[in-house]
C-alpha cells in the first residue's frame, strides 16, 4: 500500500481538513458577495436561456404554446407546444425546450424531434408553482432559434413543498 | 413504474401523419418536497422517454421535475411504412420500461 492510499483511507482526517477549508472559503465568499449579489444574480431561467442560445437572437412569436389562461391546479397543467415547420431532412425542428420562469427549477422538458416526426408538436402535463410566463424555445436544423411565450394564472401552485 | 399505456390509430397508411399518446404511472417526486419530519424526499422521476420506429428515432423527451406525476406525452409521426414502435421510459437510477407495439400499416 502506498502512502497516498493510506491517506485516502483515513477519511476522518481529510474530511476535517476539507471542512475547515470549505468553511473558511464560504465565510469569505458570503462576505465578499453580500450586498453585490442581489444586483448581479439574474433569474435561473435567464441563465438557462443564455446557455441554450449562446449569442443567437431567437425570433419571437414563432413557437405556439397552448396552455390554459387560468390553471386551477398547478400540479397538472396541460401543455401543447408546436412550431410550423415542413419537417423535411433539410429543414426541421431539432428540439423545443419548455421553460417555466417562476418554477424552483425552470427547465421543464426538452422535446427532440426528427424528420420522421412529420409535425413539430408535443403535448404533456406540467407543474407550475405560481402564476408565471412559460417559454418555448425551438432549435431549428439550420441553427436558428424561435421563441414563444405565454402567461398562465395559477390558482393553487404545484411543485409541493 | 407500472405498465405504460400507449394509444395508436387502429390502422394507418404509409405517408399518414399519426398521433401517438403515451401514459405511465409514476410519482415524479420533485426532490423539493419534505416529509412530516422535515427531511427532503429524494428526487425520483422519469428523466427520459424515447420512441423509435423500425429502429429509427422518432421522438425523445428529456424530462425534469416540472413534469406532472403519471407523465403523459404525445407526439406525431409520418408513417414511413410498416414497422414496430419501441418506447423506452428511464427512471432516475437507470430502471427502464420498454414497450414494443407494431403499427397496423395497411
Amino acid at each position: 500500500m502506498t502512502e497516498e492510499m493510506v491517506e485516502a483511507n483515513t477519511p476522518g482526517l481529510l474530511d476535517r481538513r476539507q471542512f475547515a477549508a470549505g468553511a473558511a472559503a464560504l465565510a469569505f465568499l458570503s462576505l465578499a458577495a453580500g450586498p453585490l449579489s442581489a444586483q448581479v444574480t439574474e433569474p435561473a431561467w435567464q441563465q438557462m436561456l443564455k446557455n441554450l442560445v449562446g449569442d443567437a437572437k431567437p425570433i419571437e412569436g414563432k413557437v405556439t404554446l397552448e396552455l390554459p389562461e387560468i390553471a386551477e391546479n398547478g400540479n397538472t397543467v396541460p401543455l401543447t407546444v408546436s412550431v410550423d415547420s415542413p419537417m423535411t431532412p433539410t429543414d426541421y425542428v431539432r428540439a423545443i425546450h419548455v421553460i417555466a420562469t417562476e418554477n424552483p427549477q425552470p427547465g421543464v422538458a426538452t422535446f427532440r424531434f426528427s424528420p420522421l416526426s412529420g409535425k413539430a408538436s408535443a403535448a404533456t402535463r406540467m407543474r407550475l408553482a405560481r402564476t408565471q410566463e412559460v417559454i418555448g424555445l425551438a432549435e431549428l436544423s439550420d441553427g436558428r432559434f424561435l421563441l414563444g411565450r405565454r402567461t398562465v394564472k395559477v390558482t393553487i401552485g404545484g411543485c409541493g413543498g | 413504474m407500472n405498465k405504460p399505456r400507449v394509444k395508436l390509430p387502429d390502422a394507418a397508411k404509409a405517408g399518414d401523419l399519426i398521433e401517438v399518446k403515451t401514459l405511465i404511472s409514476h410519482v415524479m417526486e420533485t426532490g423539493q418536497r419534505k416529509d412530516p419530519e422535515g427531511k427532503v424526499i429524494p428526487r425520483n422521476i422519469i428523466n427520459s422517454f424515447s420512441a423509435t420506429f423500425a429502429g429509427n428515432e422518432v421522438f425523445k423527451a428529456d424530462l425534469q421535475p416540472g413534469i406532472s406525476a403519471n407523465p403523459y406525452l404525445s407526439f406525431f409521426m409520418k408513417v414511413p411504412g410498416p414497422g414496430e414502435f419501441e418506447f423506452t421510459w428511464v427512471e432516475d437510477g437507470g430502471n427502464k420500461v420498454v414497450e414494443k407495439i407494431k403499427l397496423n400499416v395497411t
